[in-house]
């Protein structure tokens, strides 16, 4: 499985990658982790590749007044060994062990996975349960949408044509919040067959919409009331499976002290 | 458009030009000669790729050639050569950690990643990490049981 032919680009500054993306059939490249396998399988086959990696100031984690600030181009290897990320955002520490292998956890990046917006990936159900933040720009201004609006449906944003996530900000774990992260998966590395990211009274599941599913916690009756009647089924899992699961991950967390 | 890239592959610097739709596993196995790594499901999943750029693991079919310019790379042949790994081959060999030899490659990469960032490691910690590479022969016991030996320095 090879890709189709495309023009590569890699831009050194903002100004410059913002031109190339004027392009509608051009397609931004960070860690790739997820774009290449599409390439390779022909499911996209973009005019023009723009590789981000070599803009400034898009990596790295900051400590700002009330919240934990992730560049976009931040790797998932960079997130898990990050103290300041263990300390403050808990639940993204639990989940980034879940995402992918060592060997696609040194190249794919937090933008990425937030942009792509994967149905069964970890950072955007993780995003919308701690309430955070992402920092979009374009090439004129800079904008900041709320996670729980950021995703639109399957693979779809609020990103639209000539903007670049740039950040996400995740508020600061309080003493005493509640941070679960739970998922299920055949292989340990894999995209989950079901998942949830619980933070206080925001639960969020992963792989059962086609994006994040946000419950409010009730008693765990109630709250398993809300689940989505008739989840979508996957290639192994039925609907009525999925929705077992995640009734399953739901009383874990419950259980969780 | 072809684009011209110089990056260190196994010590050694070389500079050439490639189609941006090129990966970095073809690039080396078609282009540099050095055909150790193996293209398995070529979509990221198998791990029979694996590689060492800049001093980390990565799959070989996810990252383009043109990606690698001015990085270091290192594959199996290199590790091979300078004895990094010759721990882990003999212990590969002695408990039967390959059968058809087609995952050893990148097992033995990830393997080295883990004994490289991970003091002693437990069994578990060994399956995750090797999480990402298939082996459809061993049954995996075997493999696990190669890279305990290494990590228990009892060799």
């Amino acid at each position: 499985m090879k890709a189709a032919a495309f023009a590569y680009l890699k831009p050194a500054s903002l100004p410059e990658a913002f031109a190339a993306l004027v392009n509608p059939h051009a397609k931004v490249l960070a860690g790739g982790q997820s774009l290449i396998p599409a390439l390779n399988m022909r499911l996209s086959s973009p005019e023009l590749l723009v590789d981000i990696t070599g803009l400034p100031d898009l990596a790295g984690i900051s400590l700002q007044a009330h919240s934990i600030k992730i560049g976009a181009l931040t790797t998932h290897a960079q997130i898990e060994a990050c103290e300041l990320v263990r300390k403050h955002v808990p639940l993204l520490a639990q989940a980034v062990r879940h995402v992918a292998h060592a060997a696609i956890r040194n190249r794919g990046t937090i933008g990425g996975s937030l942009a792509l917006a994967d149905p069964a990936a970890e950072y955007p159900a993780c995003a919308v349960a701690l309430d955070s933040v992402l920092v979009i720009r374009n090439k004129a201004t800079e904008r900041r949408v709320k996670a729980e609006r950021f995703f639109k449906g399957l693979f779809e944003t609020d990103l639209k044509q000539g903007e670049l996530l740039v950040a996400v900000e995740f508020p600061l774990a309080k003493a005493g919040d509640k941070s679960v992260f739970l998922e299920l998966t055949r292989r340990h590395g894999d995209y989950a067959i079901v998942g949830l990211a619980a933070h206080n009274e925001r639960m969020v599941f992963l792989g059962l919409d086609s994006k994040p599913v946000l419950l409010q916690k009730k008693t765990l009756r109630q709250t398993k009331d809300q689940l989505p009647r008739n989840p979508p089924a996957d290639l192994y899992h039925s609907s009525a499976t999925k929705r077992h699961l995640a009734g399953v991950l739901l009383e874990r967390a419950w259980n969780t002290p | 458009m072809e684009h011209s890239i110089t990056l260190v592959v196994n010590g050694t610097k070389v500079s050439r030009q490639v189609e941006p739709r090129e990966h970095l596993i073809d690039f080396l196995r078609e282009k540099i000669g050095l055909t150790g790594s193996h293209a398995g499901c070529e979509h990221g999943v198998c791990g029979a790729c694996t590689l060492r750029v800049d001093g980390q693991i990565v799959r070989g079919c996810l990252m383009l050639a043109v990606q690698a310019n001015g990085c270091r790379v290192d594959t199996v042949e290199g590790l091979s050569d300078s004895k990094e790994i010759a721990k882990l081959q003999k212990a590969f060999h002695e408990h039967n950690a390959l059968q058809c030899g087609f995952c050893t490659p990148g097992m033995l990469l990830a393997a080295q990643d883990l004994i490289l960032q991970s003091e002693k490691p437990t069994r578990e910690e060994i399956r995750n990490h090797i999480s990402g590479n298939y082996c459809r022969c061993t049954g995996y016991q075997a493999i696990v049981d190669a890279i305990e030996e290494v990590v228990n320095g009892s060799r």
